[in-house]
């Protein structure tokens, strides 16, 4: 269980020296295994958020609990996918994906095999030996899913990872998530300024204001998956929301 | 490209020289022709210079100052380059210290070297290092400093520590860079070396040595023949670390 509890956070202004607010009394939770969407305005501090939540930003207040344990700096058991991938250049698919095992020092031979298991999770199989400049951005997003699970995070934090992507790939690449998803039983929280994906992927809908980022509400998706994107129950929703966030402006 | 059609222009130009020369418009004790060149380039080779030094030896004993005083170049100039991009406030310290020791000519170190080191391979070892160190350096802190943030905490997140950051990270990301300092530093190296040979080496070899020989016994001829095979070293370096660059480069 993944507690954020009155999480709030200013950054100071480069010039002025002024404190800008940036988050502002976050309370949410994530049980385990649960699919939890963050919308909001861009630029209202999806991101910030996220990253505090990893540990690679500091919180002016509040704490951050996973299973009780409070979260002051990145630990591998929670996972992060940047907006921008990070897959490392210089190594190959295969060589990134084992990366994290690398770090942990773990034998060759049995990092390779984990690592060969996840990419035929993320349906990369055939891909191993390729430099990111090789392949397309939705495999480099799959394969920077893999780099992620291979440490066996308990919590994946997603930023935005499949913005700069064409509808068909985004589409393929959100299934593909759910179906990984449902086999590995992680527990994601998924930041994006799409509605439409976020009604599409969640258990839970997390809505924030405009900045500072309040929980302007938390909107529950009780629909069964697969679920159809253009359904009357779905669209209510995402019109629900979407007057939600036009309201705030 | 072909490889043949880049040596069209080097072949066009010693044949102009050559006939320049035979009709008599080069002078041949200033610039003596290509083919008296080629006569001093074997003279060289079986005879040596002085007699018994041969030009395979002085190469080799050139190619091992040069060697000796890079690899302390490279070897520094990663480990500082790092540190001072990766401790920005203790980069930024050191930024004034380096900029004045950097616009000081190799050679200009040569008397201080001689004192330190006395005359032989040291002094020559620690100028050719001189003359490599700063755009590794240089290049190396620039390299780390392009390397894309993200990186960096992506390793962080999979749980790297501060040596895992440097040589799983900061080195590889950094790598463009720093062989585009390498490229430049074995050349400055090379030229550096020759003009240490001229002062800083007692006797013996080096190819700096042969040519001061060559210039006491007025021999134009090994002279330039000295020069041309410092040349081509130089050349066959430089494409030795563009293949080395390819290999070790395929994913950019």
């Amino acid at each position: 269980m993944l507690i954020i509890d009155n999480l709030s956070k200013s950054f100071t202004h480069a010039s002025t020296n002024e404190a800008i607010p940036v988050l502002k009394d976050i309370n949410f939770s994530a049980k385990e295994g649960q699919f939890i969407c963050i919308v909001g305005p861009s630029g209202c501090g999806k991101t910030t958020l996220l990253r505090t939540i990893a540990g690679l930003e500091r919180q002016d207040a509040g704490h951050i609990y996973l299973n009780h344990r409070e979260i002051t700096a990145p630990v591998t058991d929670i996972g992060f996918i940047f907006q921008e991938t990070t897959l490392l250049p210089w190594r190959t698919v295969l060589r990134n994906v084992e990366f994290g095992l690398e770090i942990a020092k773990v034998p060759r031979a049995q990092r390779r095999k984990k690592a060969l298991d996840l990419i035929e999770l993320v349906e990369l199989k055939g891909f191993e030996d390729y430099y990111p400049k090789q392949i397309s951005g939705g495999m480099k997003r799959k394969a920077a899913l893999a780099m992620s699970l291979i440490v066996e995070p308990k919590i994946l934090l997603m930023d935005e990872p499949f913005v700069a992507l064409d509808c068909q790939a985004r589409s393929q690449l959100q299934e593909a998530l759910l179906n990984i998803w449902e086999k590995t039983k992680k527990t994601i929280i998924f930041v994006t300024h799409n509605v439409e994906e976020a009604v599409f992927l969640g258990d839970e809908i997390v809505c924030l204001s405009a900045r500072p980022a309040e929980v302007h509400q938390i909107v529950r998706v009780d629909m069964p998956r697969p679920r159809d994107r253009t359904s009357p129950e779905l669209n209510k929703i995402r019109k629900e929301i979407l007057s939600l966030m036009m309201s705030q402006k | 490209m072909k490889t043949s059609l880049r040596f069209i222009p080097v072949v066009v130009l010693i044949l102009l020289w050559q006939t320049l020369s035979s009709l008599g418009f080069i002078p041949e004790n200033r610039l003596p022709p290509p083919i008296q060149i080629i006569a001093g380039i074997k003279e060289l080779l079986f005879i040596g210079m002085p007699p018994g030094s041969f030009l395979v030896d002085h190469i080799a004993e050139s190619l091992k100052r040069v060697i000796s005083g890079l690899a302390i170049a490279i070897l520094t100039g990663l480990a500082l380059g790092i540190f001072m991009s990766y401790w920005r406030t203790f980069g930024e310290m050191m930024h004034p210290v380096v900029e004045m020791l950097r616009p000081i000519p190799p050679l200009a170190w040569v008397p201080i070297s001689i004192l330190w080191f006395g005359i032989g391979n040291q002094s020559a070892s620690f100028i050719i290092f001189l003359g490599a160190f700063f755009p590794i350096l240089l290049n190396t802190i620039s390299g780390v400093l392009s390397i894309n943030q993200r990186f960096v905490e992506a390793a962080v997140i999979l749980g790297a520590k501060r040596g895992t950051l440097f040589f799983k990270v900061l080195l590889p990301g950094a790598m463009p860079s720093i062989i585009t300092g390498i490229r430049i530093g074995i050349g400055i190296a090379w030229m550096t070396l020759v003009a240490a040979e001229f002062t800083g080496v007692k006797s013996g070899h080096g190819l700096g040595y042969m040519i001061m020989t060559a210039r006491d016994i007025q021999r134009a001829d090994l002279i330039v023949a000295g020069m041309a095979v410092i040349g081509l070293i130089g050349y066959l370096i430089d494409l030795i670390i563009r293949k080395v660059e390819q290999r070790l480069l395929r994913w950019v």
